[in-house]
């Protein structure tokens, strides 16, 4: 009886007393492109959400402003370093990307659609994966290290050309069982404070949580410029601090566990604009 | 957020000797959520818990509680219910069963488990991101729960 007043007692409680909502604004990137920041959810998240909505809404005025126009994002200067090794020669093969792609804008909507299966390789692959495929099978170079330097940069430059269009991820097919898998890790409660990502970015996004006001957790707009580590990280990285703070055992950058959470987790986000890179503090 | 004992603390609560009348984090009687004996055996200090509870390295419940008595402590968050008041609405039992493992009380609740060691998926050494070794240990010891839970029955509206 007892346990019973408590719990309902604690639910009126929780009904939100102060709101700190994402906030109504619209983001049009350099006057001209319109990205979506909120948008109905996914048919596979109808149980869970209404509407999906990017962290660039939970940000604060300036850092949303920052976002909007490319001399004022420092995520851009990582591009241009991109655009660089893009025309540049490496590798036994005597070959650069464009030597095959020709120019970086020929690769405008591919990041969209990744994480994805991959039928020669018979598995999921995330789009640093893809790059170290061309460079490893194609040019005779070395893989670059996940999330790192050259990679994150490079997937900064592939995402700039895609800024503006839906993400949308096949969950579907081949890669369904990398996505539950993933869906799976969203849901458990890890570490020894035993929180999954759901009990944060799903039932609390709009709520503060100390001095952060938690967003939904998307990763259209990865890689994510931050204002804390002044640079590029990866969805992966960023998904491993989330995991580091339950006071848990996390997974590498680039291990299978994080592939499929991140195909799992884009998936959140099919419909919003790509919008990477972004700036978040 | 950051809840806890650094991994030093916790090297010294796990070593300490139990002390008689101290009862172990496996060992923890519940009854409808509550619990009705001392943890350390002896009977808390308010203004000590009233440390704890705002302290970002100890038990950090700001992180998701808003105290109008703590308004020195700046970021007070929002996951669960303001704390004001909790002294009038649970009894002493009812808020130590509370701080010691919520979710007894609350089935599923978010709230962390504080004197708890067993049955964590994946428990990591702190907040380091490594596996968990031996020097894992409950997120308060026994005096702090008792602390803490001094603390609270001082919190009447
Ligand atoms: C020798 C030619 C060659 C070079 C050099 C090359 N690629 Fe590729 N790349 C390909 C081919 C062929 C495919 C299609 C592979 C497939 O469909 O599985 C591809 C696919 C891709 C894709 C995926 C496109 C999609 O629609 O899914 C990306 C991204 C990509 N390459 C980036 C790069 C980058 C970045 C570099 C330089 C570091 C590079 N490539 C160098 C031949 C090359
Ligand atoms: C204890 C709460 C908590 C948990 C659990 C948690 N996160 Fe986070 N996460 C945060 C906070 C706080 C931030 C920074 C503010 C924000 O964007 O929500 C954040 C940010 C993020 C971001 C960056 C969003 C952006 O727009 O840049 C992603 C992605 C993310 N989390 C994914 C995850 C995933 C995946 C999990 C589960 C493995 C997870 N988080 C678990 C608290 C949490
Ligand atoms: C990760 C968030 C989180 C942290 C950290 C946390 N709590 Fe809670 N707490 C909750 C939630 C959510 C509830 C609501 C109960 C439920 O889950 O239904 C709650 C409920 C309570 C209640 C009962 C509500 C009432 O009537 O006042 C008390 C007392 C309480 N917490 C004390 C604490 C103390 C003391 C600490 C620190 C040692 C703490 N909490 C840390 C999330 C948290």
């Amino acid at each position: 009886m007892r346990k019973l007043t408590g719990a309902i007692l604690a639910t009126l409680l929780t009904t939100p007393v102060a709101f700190a909502d994402p906030v109504d604004d619209t983001l049009v990137l350099n006057e001209e492109t319109e990205i979506v920041t909120r948008t109905a959810a996914p048919d596979h998240l109808s149980d869970s959400l209404d509407e999906v909505m990017s962290g660039w809404l939970f940000r604060g005025k300036e850092t949303r402003a920052m976002q909007a126009d490319d001399f004022d994002n420092p995520g851009m200067i990582f591009v241009e370093q991109a655009m660089d090794s893009w025309n540049a020669v490496d590798g036994s093969e005597g070959k650069s990307c464009a030597s095959c792609h020709d120019g970086l804008e020929t690769m405008a909507g591919v990041k969209a659609t990744y994480p994805k299966w991959d039928e020669a390789a018979g598995k999921v692959q995330t789009l640093q994966m893809q790059v170290n495929e061309c460079r490893t099978e194609r040019m005779g170079a070395e893989a670059w290290p996940y999330d790192k330097g050259n990679a994150i940069n490079m997937e900064a430059a592939l995402s700039s050309v895609s800024r503006g269009l839906p993400v949308n991820v096949a969950i579907d097919g081949p890669a369904k069982e990398t996505w539950e898998q993933g869906k799976d890790m969203y849901y458990t409660r890890t570490g020894q404070l035993e929180l999954s990502c759901a009990n944060c970015h799903e039932d609390n996004y709009g709520n503060m949580i100390r001095a952060d006001h938690l967003s939904q957790g998307q990763i259209n707009g990865f890689p994510v410029y931050r204002l804390k580590n002044t640079k590029l990280n990866g969805s992966h990285s960023r998904f491993k601090g989330c995991i580091r703070d339950t006071r848990a055992e996390t997974y590498k950058p680039g291990s299978p566990e994080f592939i499929a959470l991140e195909l799992y987790v884009t998936s959140r986000g099919n419909g919003l604009s790509v919008e990477g890179p972004s700036i978040r503090n | 957020m950051k809840i806890s004992l650094t991994g030093a603390v916790f090297g010294a609560v796990m070593a300490s000797a139990v002390y008689a009348g101290e009862v172990l984090p496996t060992a923890v009687a519940f009854t409808d959520g509550a619990v009705e004996q001392s943890l350390s055996g002896m009977p808390g200090d308010a203004a000590n818990g009233r440390l704890i509870v705002g302290d970002k390295k100890k038990g950090n419940c700001v992180a998701c509680h808003q105290v109008s008595d703590l308004a020195d402590v700046p970021f007070q968050g929002e996951i669960g219910p303001p704390l004001d008041g909790a002294g009038e609405r649970w009894s002493e039992a009812e808020l130590r069963g509370i701080v010691a493992n919520a979710k007894i009380m609350f089935e599923d609740s978010m709230m962390p488990s504080f004197y708890k060691t067993e049955g964590f998926i994946r428990p990591g050494k702190a907040y380091t991101g490594k596996a968990a070794d031996d020097t894992f240990g409950p997120l308060l010891g026994a005096q702090q729960i008792e602390d803490v839970v001094a603390y609270l029955t001082t919190l009447k509206e």
